[in-house]
C-alpha cells in the first residue's frame, strides 16, 4: 500500500511542475500587453512604459519564472496585475463559491444517479429502465446553460422564489448564500448526473454478467444480496473514476454555468483574466487547478485501492 | 393550510404596520457589465473604473452634467486671464476627503502635477500636455498656466482622469477609493458587486440614496432575468438589445434610450494599398447601408453619422447623405481607383456585437461591389497589439467612446494611418479657440474634411439603452461621459 501511494505521490508532484512550466511558457508567447490593454487607446507610451516597470515586466524571463515558483512554495502566488491584490486571496474569495457550488452540484448528482443506475440495472429492459435511460439520454443532450435558462425563468421570474442570478457573500449569512447557489448546482447536475446515471447502469450490468456472480446466485443468495454485496462493490471503480473527474470538471469548468448566473467563481476569474491578460492570475488558478485535479486523481487512485485491495497487495 | 396562511397574512401585516410610514426606498440594485479593474479613475482607461466613482466617489474642479456641460464642482468658479493662458480656480470651502483629510488647494497641486511626472500611469495622459505650472495663491485659490491658451481646458479637467485625489491616499486608491464626492466605498466583492453607501459629511448637497450596489452581469440573457426578477432595479447600459422590445411593454419599467460619444467607425489602414486611394474609400462607404447594419446588428439602436461626431452636439451636421448607400456608384468609383473587380482583403473584429454582427453585414454588402473581406475575430488585447499598436490590418471595426476625441484623426502614428495637413490645421485652431460661433465653424469644417477623405468609414453612433423601474427618478438618458451619476437618483414612492 506504502509503495503504491507514494508512487502516485511522486507521479503528481512531477506532473505540477511540468504544469507550472508549460502555464508560464504558454503564457509568455500569448500576443498581448496587460500594460496597454489597462491603458486602453488614449494613452501616451511613456505612461505604458511606466506601468511596464510597475508591473515588473523589464526582467528576463528565467527570473521572472523563477521568482514565480520560488513564490508558490512559500504560498505567495503574486499580485494581481489588474486588481492589485494578491492572487492567492482572489483565488480564497472565488473557491468559497467554487468549491461549495461544485460539492452541492456533486452531491445533487450523486444522490439522484446511483439510485437510477442501480435500479435500472437491476431492471434491465424493463418499461421503467427504458424510461429512465431516456430521461439519462436528455439530461446527456440539453445543453446546461439552456437548462439553466428555463430554471431561472420557472423559480425566479415566474415564482420568484429564488434569486436569478448573484452570489449573497457568506458574511451575509447561510442561507441567502445557499439560496444563490441551487439554480446553479441543479442546472449543473443535471447532465452529470444523466452521465453518471448511466455509467453506474453499464458498469453494473457488467459485473452481473460476470460468472462469481453467477456462482453466487447458485449458492442461493438472493438477487438482492448478489446486487449489493457482490456486484455494487466491483461496479464502483468506474463510478469513481467518472465522479473525480466530474469534480475537477465542476471546479473549473463551469464558466458557462458561472456566466448565466453571474456567481463570482474560479472559472470566471480565470476568463476575466485571460481576456484582461492578468497572466498572473491565470497563472495561479492554473497552477491551483492541477494541484487539485491531482490531489482528486490521488483520492481517487487510492479509493481504488480501498475497493479493490488486488491493487496493493500485487505491488 | 388556512392556519398557514392566515399565519402569513399576520405576518404580513405586522411587517407593514412596522414600516407604517412607507418612506421611500432608499437603496438601489444596479447592473453593470464590465467590472472595474480597480477604482482609481487617475490609474487606468476602463470605462467601468468611471462608472462606479465618476461624480460618486471623486470629483474634479470641473464636471460634464447630464447634457455634456462643463459644470463647477470642487472649484466654486473660475476666471480666465485675458490671453487665455491662465486660470484662477476659487475652491469650495470646509470640504474633506471621505477618509476625514481636508481638501485644499495643496491638493489640486498635487492631482494636477502627479499625472505629468515620468512615472505617471494615468491612461489620458494628453489631457495635462497644455499644463506648464500650478501655483497656490491661497489654501482656496489656485492659478493654473497654460502652455498655450486651450479652449478644452475646462472640459479636460472634468474628466474622470483628472479627479482630485490627496496625497494620503493616492496610491491606495486602486482597492481603497477616497475622494471628495457625495458616496463612499462600502465593500466590494470581487467578480460579484461593489456597495457604496452615502457620505455623512459631504459638503454639497447630500444624495437621497443611503446605498448603491452595482452587481455585474455580463451575461446578456442574465441582465434580462435579473431585471425581470426584480433582482436589480436598473440597468444604465443594458447589454440585450435584442430584449430591448419585451421591456418597453412592460409597465413596470422604463426604457430610457439616450445617445453616447461613441461613435462607431470601420477603421481603414490608409496607408496600405488599396486604401491609400481616396476613391476606394469613398466606394466602400457607398457599398455600406448603415440602416441594415443598425438594425442588423444593433436591432434598430442607433444614429446613422456621416462624420465623426456626435449628433447631440450642438455643432453636428449629418454628412450620411454625402456617403449614402449607392452600390452602382460604389462600383463606379472602384473602377476609377482600378479595381473593376474589387479585390480581396480582411476585417479584424473585437469582441463586442456591434463588431461582429455588424462586420458580418459590412461583409456581405461589400462583396456585392466585389471586394472579398475576411473575417478574423480578436479578442481586445490582440486588437490592442495587432491593431491599434502595430497597425497589422486592413479593415478594422471599433467604437470610439471618449468624448471630444475629434483629435484622433490629427495624430501621427494612429492607427487609422491618416495624414492630413489640412485636417491637422483644424484642430490646431479647434484648440486654441474657445467655445463660441468661431468653434461650431471650424468643428463643421473639420466634419466635412473627414466626410470627404473618408479615413474611416463611419457607421452610428452607440446608444445608450437605459432600462430601470419606472419609480426611479434621476437617471442620466445620455451618457456624454462613461458614468452613473447618483447625485440625483431617488425613488418616487
Amino acid at each position: 500500500m506504502l509503495t503504491y501511494a507514494s508512487k502516485r505521490v511522486l507521479i503528481g508532484l512531477v506532473t505540477l511542475l511540468a504544469a507550472s512550466i508549460i502555464v508560464f511558457a504558454v503564457l509568455e508567447v500569448v500576443p498581448g500587453d496587460p500594460a496597454r490593454l489597462m491603458l486602453g487607446m488614449n494613452a501616451t507610451e511613456d505612461a505604458v512604459r511606466a506601468l511596464q516597470e510597475q508591473m515588473g515586466f523589464n526582467q528576463p524571463l528565467l527570473t521572472r519564472y523563477f521568482n514565480w515558483l520560488g513564490g508558490l512554495l512559500t504560498g505567495d502566488f503574486g499580485k494581481s496585475y489588474t486588481y492589485s491584490v494578491p492572487v492567492l486571496d482572489l483565488i480564497k474569495e472565488r473557491m468559497a463559491v467554487s468549491l461549495p457550488l461544485a460539492m452541492t452540484s456533486l452531491v445533487i448528482s450523486t444522490i439522484i444517479a446511483i439510485p437510477v443506475g442501480i435500479f435500472a440495472a437491476s431492471r434491465r429492459g424493463s418499461a421503467t429502465d427504458t424510461a429512465a435511460m431516456g430521461i439519462a439520454q436528455i439530461g446527456v443532450a440539453i445543453p446546461n446553460f439552456w437548462f439553466a435558462l428555463l430554471l431561472v425563468y420557472l423559480f425566479a421570474i415566474v415564482l420568484r422564489l429564488l434569486p436569478a442570478g448573484g452570489f449573497a457573500g457568506w458574511e451575509n449569512g447561510f442561507w441567502p448564500s445557499i439560496k444563490s447557489l441551487i439554480l446553479p448546482s441543479l442546472a449543473l447536475a443535471l447532465p452529470q448526473a444523466s452521465i453518471l446515471a448511466r455509467v453506474t447502469r453499464s458498469s453494473l450490468l457488467d459485473v452481473l454478467g460476470e460468472d462469481y456472480i453467477r456462482t453466487a446466485r447458485a449458492k442461493g443468495l438472493s438477487r438482492r444480496k448478489v446486487l449489493y454485496y457482490h456486484a455494487l462493490r466491483n461496479a464502483l471503480i468506474p463510478v469513481l473514476t467518472i465522479l473525480g473527474m466530474q469534480f475537477s470538471f465542476l471546479l473549473a469548468g463551469t464558466i458557462i454555468i458561472e456566466n448565466v448566473f453571474y456567481l463570482p467563481g474560479l472559472g470566471r476569474l480565470v476568463f476575466q483574466a485571460i481576456t484582461q491578460r492578468d497572466l498572473i492570475v491565470v497563472q495561479g488558478v492554473v497552477i491551483m487547478l492541477v494541484a487539485i485535479v491531482v490531489i482528486i486523481n490521488l483520492l481517487v487512485d487510492l479509493g481504488y485501492a480501498v475497493v479493490d485491495p488486488r491493487l496493493w497487495s500485487r505491488s | 393550510m388556512n392556519i398557514w396562511k392566515s399565519c402569513l397574512f399576520g405576518a404580513a401585516l405586522a411587517l407593514l404596520t412596522s414600516t407604517a410610514s412607507f418612506a421611500a426606498k432608499t437603496d438601489l440594485v444596479l447592473g453593470i457589465v464590465l467590472e472595474p479593474p480597480h477604482l482609481d479613475p487617475t490609474a487606468g482607461a476602463a470605462a467601468a473604473i468611471d462608472e462606479i466613482v465618476y461624480a460618486n466617489i471623486f470629483e474634479g474642479l470641473t464636471r460634464i452634467g447630464p447634457k455634456g456641460d462643463v459644470l463647477p464642482a470642487l472649484a466654486e468658479s473660475w476666471a480666465q486671464s485675458e490671453d487665455g493662458k491662465t486660470y484662477t480656480f476659487k475652491l469650495h470651502k470646509d470640504v474633506k476627503f471621505q477618509d476625514g483629510t481636508a481638501f485644499d488647494a495643496e491638493d489640486v497641486k498635487f492631482s494636477l502635477e502627479r499625472p505629468r511626472s515620468d512615472k505617471s500611469t494615468n491612461a489620458q495622459k494628453g489631457l495635462f500636455a497644455a499644463i506648464d505650472k500650478v501655483e497656490i495663491l491661497d489654501p482656496l485659490s489656485v492659478k493654473v498656466t497654460l502652455k498655450q491658451p486651450n479652449g478644452d481646458f475646462l472640459y479636460n479637467m472634468a474628466w474622470g482622469d483628472a479627479v482630485i485625489v490627496a496625497p494620503e491616499s493616492a496610491d491606495t486608491n486602486k482597492d481603497k477609493p477616497v475622494g471628495t464626492g457625495p458616496f463612499k466605498l462600502d465593500n466590494w466583492a470581487k467578480g460579484s458587486q461593489i456597495v457604496i453607501t452615502k457620505n455623512p459629511n459631504y459638503w454639497g448637497t447630500p444624495a437621497t440614496l443611503e446605498k448603491a450596489t452595482f452587481r455585474i452581469i455580463p451575461d446578456p440573457a442574465a441582465a434580462t432575468a435579473a431585471l425581470l426578477a426584480g433582482d436589480v432595479q436598473a440597468f444604465p447600459v443594458f447589454p440585450s438589445y435584442e430584449t430591448i422590445a419585451q421591456f418597453q411593454a412592460d409597465p413596470r419599467f422604463k426604457v430610457v434610450i439616450g445617445s453616447t460619444e461613441g461613435e462607431t467607425v470601420m477603421g481603414l489602414n490608409n496607408k496600405k494599398p488599396p486604401f491609400d486611394n481616396p476613391k476606394v474609400r469613398q466606394a466602400i462607404a457607398h457599398a455600406i447601408d448603415r440602416k441594415t447594419v443598425i438594425d442588423g446588428a444593433m436591432f434598430g439602436f442607433g444614429t446613422p453619422i456621416g462624420s465623426f461626431f456626435p449628433p447631440h452636439h450642438a455643432a453636428y451636421l449629418d454628412l450620411t447623405t454625402q456617403t449614402a448607400y449607392d452600390p452602382e456608384l460604389a462600383k463606379k468609383l472602384l473602377t476609377e481607383a482600378g479595381h473593376p473587380d474589387g479585390f480581396k482583403t480582411t476585417l479584424k473584429l473585437p469582441p463586442p456585437t456591434y463588431a461582429r454582427r455588424g462586420g458580418e453585414i459590412i461583409a456581405a454588402e461589400l462583396s456585392e461591389i466585389g471586394i472579398e473581406a475576411e473575417i478574423i475575430p480578436v479578442e481586445w488585447a490582440q486588437w490592442l497589439d495587432q491593431v491599434f499598436k502595430n497597425k497589422d490590418y486592413d479593415m478594422t471595426i471599433v467604437s470610439h467612446t471618449e468624448p471630444n476625441d475629434l483629435n484622433i484623426f490629427s495624430r501621427d502614428d494612429y492607427y487609422f494611418n491618416y495624414d492630413s495637413a489640412p485636417f491637422k490645421e483644424l484642430i490646431k485652431q479647434i484648440e486654441a479657440t474657445s467655445d463660441g460661433p468661431k468653434r461650431t465653424e471650424l468643428y463643421q469644417q473639420a466634419q466635412k474634411l473627414l466626410a470627404t477623405d473618408e479615413p474611416a468609414i463611419f457607421l452610428f453612433q452607440l446608444p445608450k439603452t437605459g432600462i430601470w423601474d419606472s419609480k426611479i427618478e434621476g437617471l442620466w438618458e445620455n451618457g456624454p461621459i462613461q458614468a452613473n451619476d447618483l447625485t440625483a437618483v431617488k425613488w418616487t414612492d
